[in-house]
């Protein structure tokens, strides 16, 4: 029997107008902020990373004055990190190498404009040289990587290529040069697009050349440091933070310096992904309770339209719980349309923007497709739905025969 | 010739409903028997209370006072369950505007009252197709009601009403909204399903119909059995 008020609420479902079924939007709404949002997965997460520049390697990075200081990391540090600092470093049992880095601000001038960039220095030695390349994961679009040596040279991120617009239309390619704080650079190859404002919109140069450029000494802005255990990473913090402390004569507790893992820039990333999170899933909350007051708004209305009808199938013996049973699964099937909506539409979002970052990234990521998460949205809306039927179907099943005959 | 069972029996029945301060009295002390196989009339101009006999008569609705039995069952005690129960088993509806429901098929219609009866899928679907094929319409089992000519509509509504095997046909002004011609073609219908055994209770204002076809007519006004005729 329940079989056939489900092929009944079915036919009911089919005659009913547009009317009924933009009540759902709600639903569908709320289905479909849940579902992209799980379906984006950590793609999400992989775009905000890439934002901050972090990267998934197992690498430790060592800054003087910690991260709350403006401007590029260094820059504004009363006691510096050293090169000296970086070998002391290396020398510790659980370190493989360090590499220093720089990373200043310069003014960089072509075609007769000037803009001001982050310069970023490249190591001397083809070891370090090749961790830098590992860390980034950059590929060139055009001419080629930075060597060994390659003095008076320089490599750019991809928008000093993708956007002539910022040189007066003219596009900057391996083989040209440009002036970087008034010297001479040529230009030896544009890596590919990151998506990150930082590293595509960055001038690579050989360490030497930076130093030299803008008189900087033995000072490291950035030290890499790569662990010989991977595994051990917690381990290798710990013993950089201490030689550190002896190094610079502070307490623990009072260091002027940061060592952060890539565990730790993640985490923070994932704590505003969280509140992203959060904030879409209170937004889905309320669209899906609003999306079944509609529900209840459109039962209402089709049980005073369908009077005659629950008038006729009460008098060729349908007992009230019948009638209750028919409103009641029209609702809850009603409430599943809804759910199927979104969670069509979440998962197309969830695809597009998958294939989005993957374009911005030029990452090979998936879209997470979470059928047990799409099964449970379409049970919840079936269940809503039927929630939100009980009160019209009671009213339905509860029609004096006799004057529900009367239309 | 021996006189067949009762199978309805009105005992003194009244139903009044408040309209404000006022008592209207739609059936007023009304007792009658109706017996197996006879085909009865109940006349009247509008407003005499025909209707709510029917109604009455039909189970949809319970006596302010009096009793109503049904093969001997008192109907006017019962739950709104057990009346629909009754309502499925025992009696066939036939309505004035033919009340099919609008988005079922015409077979549909016709099976709809097993459903609450518990018939099985293949029994259904052997019956329906039976008594479509009973009413000449099978070949229009797969239409609408609005696909449907006004005395097409009327057969469907007859088929429907005997999908359950009722003792008894209520059928309440079943030509009011068809022209003569089809109105006969059903008239003709019901008075086969008599000669067949089945009791049938017609409300009407038509003289001639009631006349024609109804072995006993019961003229009412004012809630009341104003006389009884008997045609043989």
């Amino acid at each position: 029997m329940i079989k056939d008020f489900f092929s009944l609420a079915f036919k009911n479902l089919k005659s009913r107008g547009i009317r009924s079924y933009l009540t759902l939007l709600g639903i569908a709404i709320g289905v479909m902020a849940v579902v992209s949002l799980i379906s984006l997965g950590n793609g999400l997460q992989m775009a905000v990373a890439a934002q901050f520049g972090v990267s998934a390697n197992q690498l430790i990075t060592v800054q003087a004055g910690g991260l709350t200081g403006y401007g590029p990391p260094g820059s504004a540090v009363v006691d510096p990190l050293t090169k000296e600092d970086a070998d002391a470093l290396a020398r510790l049992s659980s370190v493989e190498n360090t590499v220093t880095r720089n990373i200043r601000s310069a003014q960089v001038e072509y075609n007769d404009r000037i803009q001001f960039r982050y310069v970023g220095s490249m190591p001397n030695e083809k070891n370090d040289l090749d961790l830098v390349y590992t860390s980034l994961d950059v590929e060139t679009v055009s001419g080629k990587k930075l060597k060994p040596g390659d003095m008076g040279k320089v490599m750019l991120g991809y928008n000093f290529y993708g956007k002539p617009e910022e040189w007066d239309g003219k596009q900057i390619t391996a083989g040209k040069s440009i002036l970087i704080n008034n010297k001479k650079f040529e230009v030896v190859g544009i890596f590919e697009k990151k998506g990150s404002l930082i590293l595509d919109n960055v001038v690579f140069m050989p360490e030497d050349d930076m130093r030299h450029l803008l008189e900087m000494d033995d000072i490291a802005d950035l030290i890499v440091v790569e662990p010989k255990d991977k595994d051990q990473i917690d381990k290798t913090k710990e013993d950089i933070e201490k030689l550190l402390r002896n190094r610079r004569n502070v307490k623990e507790g009072e260091e002027n310096f940061e060592v952060s893992t890539p565990e730790a820039s993640l985490a923070t990333i994932n704590s505003v992904l969280n509140g992203v999170q959060i904030f879409i899933i209170i937004v889905a909350s309320i669209s899906i309770f609003i999306g079944s007051l509609g529900i209840v708004n459109t039962m209402t209305t089709s049980v005073l339209e369908r009077k005659r009808d629950i008038g006729i199938t009460k008098s060729v013996g349908a007992k009230n719980e019948h009638i209750f049973l028919q409103f009641f699964i029209e609702s809850s099937l009603l409430g599943l349309v809804g759910g199927l909506a979104g969670a069509l539409l979440g998962i197309t979002i969830g695809v597009l923007g998958i294939y989005g970052i993957n374009n911005a990234l030029g990452t090979q990521l998936k879209p997470h497709i979470d059928f047990l998460l799409i099964f449970f949205a379409l049970l919840g809306s079936f269940i809503i739905g039927g929630v939100a039927g009980i009160i019209p179907a009671m009213k339905a099943a509860k029609q004096n025969p006799v004057e529900a005959l009367r239309g | 010739m021996q006189k067949s069972k009762v199978i309805i029996e009105l005992q003194n029945v009244c139903k009044y409903y408040k309209m404000g301060e006022n008592i209207l009295k739609a059936v007023d002390g009304v007792s009658l028997q109706i017996r197996e196989g006879e085909f009865v009339a109940i006349m009247g101009p509008s407003g005499s209370g025909k209707s709510t006999m029917m109604n009455l008569i039909g189970s949809l609705d319970v006596p302010t006072k009096g009793k109503i039995l049904l093969e001997n069952q008192d109907i006017s005690t019962l739950t709104e369950s057990d009346l629909a129960q009754i309502r499925g088993k025992k009696i066939g509806f036939i309505f004035q505007s033919f009340n099919l429901i609008n988005n079922l098929t015409a077979k549909e219609n016709v099976s709809l009252p097993m459903i609450f009866q518990g018939y099985s899928d293949e029994e259904r679907e052997f019956r329906t197709a039976k008594l479509l094929a009973l009413v000449t319409l099978k070949d229009r089992m797969d239409h609408l009601p609005t696909e449907l000519s006004g005395g097409q509509q009327q057969r469907v509504a007859i088929a429907r009403a005997l999908s359950n095997s009722p003792e008894v046909i209520l059928a309440d002004e079943p030509t009011g909204n068809l022209d003569t011609k089809t109105g006969e073609t059903v008239m003709d219908f019901l008075k086969d399903l008599n000669k067949k055994g089945k009791t049938i209770v017609m409300v009407t204002h038509d003289p001639n119909l009631a006349k024609h076809f109804a072995k006993i007519v019961y003229w009412l006004k004012d809630g009341k059995v104003e006389k009884v005729t008997k045609h043989d």
